[in-house]
């Protein structure tokens, strides 16, 4: 008894100290990602912090690296999320109200619209660009390098992203209440209108933000249609050529810094405004969510 | 109103055992005259038996297997009818066609006829949204919208373009659910802060409020607690003074305390041994729980059977 | 008032049309406006496959098909021009496989340790710190790797051997913003594993570590697998990262200290010009673009097919 006792003591002992190396090691892992982060935001500010004022906000940019700023570019992004917003709240929202509501999921064809849903979420953002060229830009439309087409290739890149979410907000409304408004003698669209949707827009908000928290950092879709680069004007319009915050960032880091010229903090301050927009968007959103959502 | 059980004395052991039952679960053999009066509805006055629903030969299908079949009886005017029996014998299947709300499931078919004041509710042309203008519906669970109380009774009325008043509208439809009382001082506080009881007579409230014809009820108190199915009862049999009703039920004895009239249901291996329930036998509720004609119902009555 | 109602609901019931009044266009109307919405989506995929083939195809009406498909050299824009993709594909499989090297492990050991072995509280605060990696947009990695990662890790270690465009740092950093994509989708397929399972493990004797990588793991497989498919395909696809930290110089060789160009820094770079409409440089977006497009296609698919046998088992 006793010597069996001993070796099972013995056994627990190392596997103890094996469990707790395996731990270990995890969170060694963990902790490399979370460093990492931590590195980046550092260098970041670092390296930006020291530019960013209402200076750098006002101005225009300009090959002289200290007169540079980001105005152009700031209102151009602002009015690509608008145009973009635009597109997928209504788009976004009927798709997601007609996959959940009205079609049956054992038709091929409504099958096919939600794999073909899952599919785009996945394809490479600058596919979108090309996309954007030979349709929007080019093409069938011929937009020409304009607002209204960045804001649009912007849109069909994130759109997947309010789908999804706004099926699972619709999804979250129990039947039973559906149930009690159709028992009522109100229609079925009535009952989306009234009672479906309503309860949905915390959700279906919620994901809006996060497809425009998307859209608003995208680079490489906007690059491919022709987003200039060198723009010293806000847009006017809808078909106003355009730039925008993540096009701005990249100039500044493409150019080669020199003596006279250092463009690096230009590049790193824009960056910083970009994730201050940024936490600001998942801010409302997380408070959105907090604040109204249903609890059934 | 609590029932008091008759106890009845120890000197009469020629009694049928079907009548000491029948005492012990409080039917009530005269009919509700007793019960208390809610404000704004006329007394009860005797009159024929009208029809308002013909069902012939009903089956109910959910894709290649019948759920419930053979089912025909009628449901009177200004009446209880009670659907009892086991569960799975079709009892919510069935009450369901009689507001077409076996429309929403898409592998739903029902064969057979459902005569409303004559006419077939699945016939060509019939629009099942008028239907349910009609014949409304309150579930097992109680279902608020997540509104005030104002805008769940209210949404009805508003939906289908209802004139008058709105505010009119709902204390007329809160009182006649024997609600208005507790309710009055906050209707604009939000639906989900009312108790289970409280919530399922707004859901009466609600349907009352578009003015239907027949009330469906799927048992209403199976999720309540004894006081509120108490109230609940009284507020059915105040109700039909008005209305129709049509309640299925769980508890035999909810049954023989509201209803005028039975149906009991059952489950049987049919011919393919498939099982699919059908209604043994409609009768008066007196009868049905005093002396059933078919053996099964008396021993389902009687508790012998699940 | 109370005859009225009465007198209303019985009106009703006497005299009932169950007929509607007319028929109900908005009904249809809306119906039909919500499938034009759906139908966007398959508008888009199909835009997107007709832009893509059309210009290939009149691309190979240029260029050969095998020159294109098994050439070394991708020189289009010199004279003479040479039309061979593999550097480009092979660039951008060695820069997705450094990526996997890092985000495998990172990812697979964060999913674990969130769901088999962490706090609720350090939860809390992990699982926001990967959804913030994950918010951050590609172009501050970019930078990041240019101005930080190259030279003051890499060049750090080994010194000027390290070009100041190289694939390895792109790799890395990729690696790193993926990590997020492999942990959240197996963290997900861990979680879903019934905890019977690991009861019934524990009942045994064995120890967590074992549970953990015996029962748990194996059960989760097929939701992991998908998630390194996905974010292998993400790797794949990342532009910014590439373009930034690369360089622009199509490689024939597996120096991963050199630069080297990639299938998306290819498209970024020649997109960024005004290039005329139906110039070779012109379809040489879309050749490229299609061969890409297939690729993360055929991987998107199979993750699509793993996702949804995990998501089988168990619901």
């Amino acid at each position: 008894m006793s010597a069996h006792s001993g070796a099972v003591g013995k056994a627990s002992a190392g596997r103890r100290g094996k469990d707790r190396g395996f731990q270990l090691g995890l969170l060694f892992c963990v902790a490399v990602s979370v460093v990492l982060l931590a590195v980046l935001l550092v260098d970041v500010v670092a390296d930006g912090v020291g530019r960013l004022s209402w200076d750098f906000i006002s101005s225009f940019t300009s090959i002289s690296a200290d007169q540079a700023g980001i105005q152009a570019a700031l209102w151009g992004t602002i009015w690509l999320m608008g145009v973009c917003a635009a597109f997928i709240v209504p788009v976004g929202v009927a798709t997601a109200i007609y996959l959940e509501e009205y079609a049956d999921s054992t038709k091929w064809w409504n099958r096919l619209i939600e794999v073909n849903i899952q599919n785009l979420a996945a394809v490479p953002s600058i596919v979108y660009g090309i996309l954007g060229l030979a349709f929007l830009v080019r093409g069938p439309l011929s937009l020409g390098n304009v607002v209204l087409a960045g804001g649009l290739t912007l849109g069909l890149l994130v759109l997947p992203v309010v789908i999804i979410a706004g099926r699972e907000a619709i999804r979250a409304v129990p039947p039973s209440i559906r149930e009690g408004s159709m028992a009522l003698g109100a229609t079925q669209w009535q009952t989306i209108w009234r009672q479906v949707l309503p309860a949905s827009i915390p959700g279906i908000a919620t994901g809006v933000i996060l497809a425009l928290s998307r859209a608003i950092g995208e680079t490489a879709p906007l690059i491919v249609i022709g987003a200039v680069t060198v723009i010293a004007f806000n847009p006017t319009g809808l078909d106003s050529p355009f730039t925008a915050m993540p096009i701005q960032i990249f100039d500044w880091i493409s150019r080669p810094s020199n003596d006279v010229n250092d463009y690096r903090p230009l590049a790193a301050a824009g960056i910083l405004l970009l994730m201050i927009l940024l936490v600001a968007m998942n801010s409302v959103a997380i408070w959105l969510r907090n604040r109204y959502e249903q609890k059934w | 109103m609590p029932d008091q059980p008759v106890t009845e004395p120890q000197d009469k052991p020629q009694e049928e055992e079907g009548r000491g039952l029948s005492r012990s679960i409080g039917v009530r053999a005269q009919g509700p005259a007793g019960a208390p009066a809610i404000d704004g509805l006329p007394p009860q006055k005797k009159k024929a038996r009208e029809p308002i629903f013909d069902l012939e030969d009903v089956q109910v299908s959910y894709g290649p297997k019948p759920a419930v079949r053979g089912v025909s009886f009628d449901i009177g005017r200004n009446e209880i009818t009670a659907l009892i029996g086991p569960s799975g014998c079709g009892k919510s299947t069935l009450i369901r066609c009689l507001n077409r709300m076996n429309d929403l499931i898409p592998t739903a078919r029902v064969e057979g006829r459902v005569l409303y004041h004559g006419q077939d509710l699945y016939g060509p042309g019939v629009d099942a949204v008028e239907v349910r203008k009609r014949i409304g519906m309150v579930f097992q669970k109680p279902n608020p919208f997540p509104k005030s109380i104002f805008d769940n009774i209210a949404f009805g009325p508003r939906v289908l373009g209802m004139k008058g008043s709105m505010d009119e509208i709902v204390e007329r439809a809160l009182t006649h659910a024997a609600l208005w009382d507790e309710v009055k001082d906050r209707l604009k506080t939000n639906a989900f802060g009312m108790s289970g009881g409280q919530q399922q007579r707004l859901c009466i409230a609600r349907c009352l409020a578009v003015e239907p014809d027949v009330i469906l009820m799927d048992e209403p108190c199976s999720a309540l607690d004894p006081i509120s199915t108490g109230k609940i009862e009284d507020l059915m049999i105040n109700l039909k003074q008005e209305y129709s009703i049509v309640i299925v039920t769980h508890n035999m004895q909810q049954a023989a305390r509201v209803s005028d009239k039975t149906a009991f249901f059952t489950v049987e291996l049919d011919d393919e041994e498939h099982r699919s329930g059908r209604v043994v036998e409609f009768d008066d509720t007196e009868k049905i729980f005093t002396n059933p004609s078919d053996s099964r119902t008396e021993a389902y009555v009687t508790g012998k059977v699940g | 008032m109370e005859a009225g109602a009465t007198a209303a609901a019985k009106s009703r019931a006497e005299a009932p049309s169950l007929r509607a009044a007319r028929r109900r266009w908005g009904e249809d109307l809306i119906k039909a406006f919500l499938i034009l919405a759906a139908f966007i989506s398959i508008l888009t995929t199909t835009g997107i496959v007709v832009s893509l083939v059309g210009e290939t195809i009149s691309f190979f009406g240029e260029v050969g098909v095998g020159d294109y498909l098994f050439g070394t050299e991708w020189s289009p824009l010199f004279e003479p021009a040479s039309f061979g993709v593999l550097p480009l594909v092979l660039g951008t499989f060695l820069i997705s496989a450094v990526a996997m090297l890092v985000a495998v492990p990172l990812g697979l050991a964060a999913a674990i340790y969130l769901s088999e072995y962490a706090h609720p509280r350090v939860r809390k605060i992990i699982k926001p710190i990967l959804e913030l990696l994950a918010g951050v947009p590609t172009i501050v990695f970019g930078y990041f790797a240019l101005t930080f990662f190259t030279p003051e890790v890499l060049r750090g270690l080994f010194g000027s051997d390290v070009a100041i465009f190289n694939g390895i740092s792109a790799g890395i950093i990729i690696g790193f913003l993926i990590v997020p994509t492999v942990a959240s989708i197996s963290e997900d397929s861990m979680s879903a594993v019934p905890q019977s399972l690991r009861e019934g493990a524990f009942g045994l004797g064995a120890a967590k570590l074992q549970v953990t990588m015996r029962v748990v793991f194996p059960a989760a497989l097929s939701g992991i697998v998908a998630s390194v498919v996905l974010g292998f395909s993400r790797a794949v696809g990342e532009t910014m990262v590439v373009v930034i930290a690369a360089g622009l110089q199509p490689q024939w060789g597996l120096n991963l200290f050199k630069a080297m160009e990639t299938m998306t820094a290819f498209i970024a770079a020649t997109g960024k010009g005004d290039i005329p409409t139906g110039s070779i440089e012109y379809k040489t977006i879309f050749a490229v673009g299609t061969t890409l497009f297939v690729i993360t296609l055929i991987m998107n698919l199979i993750s699509i097919r793993f996702v949804r046998k995990y998501r089988q088992v168990y619901e």
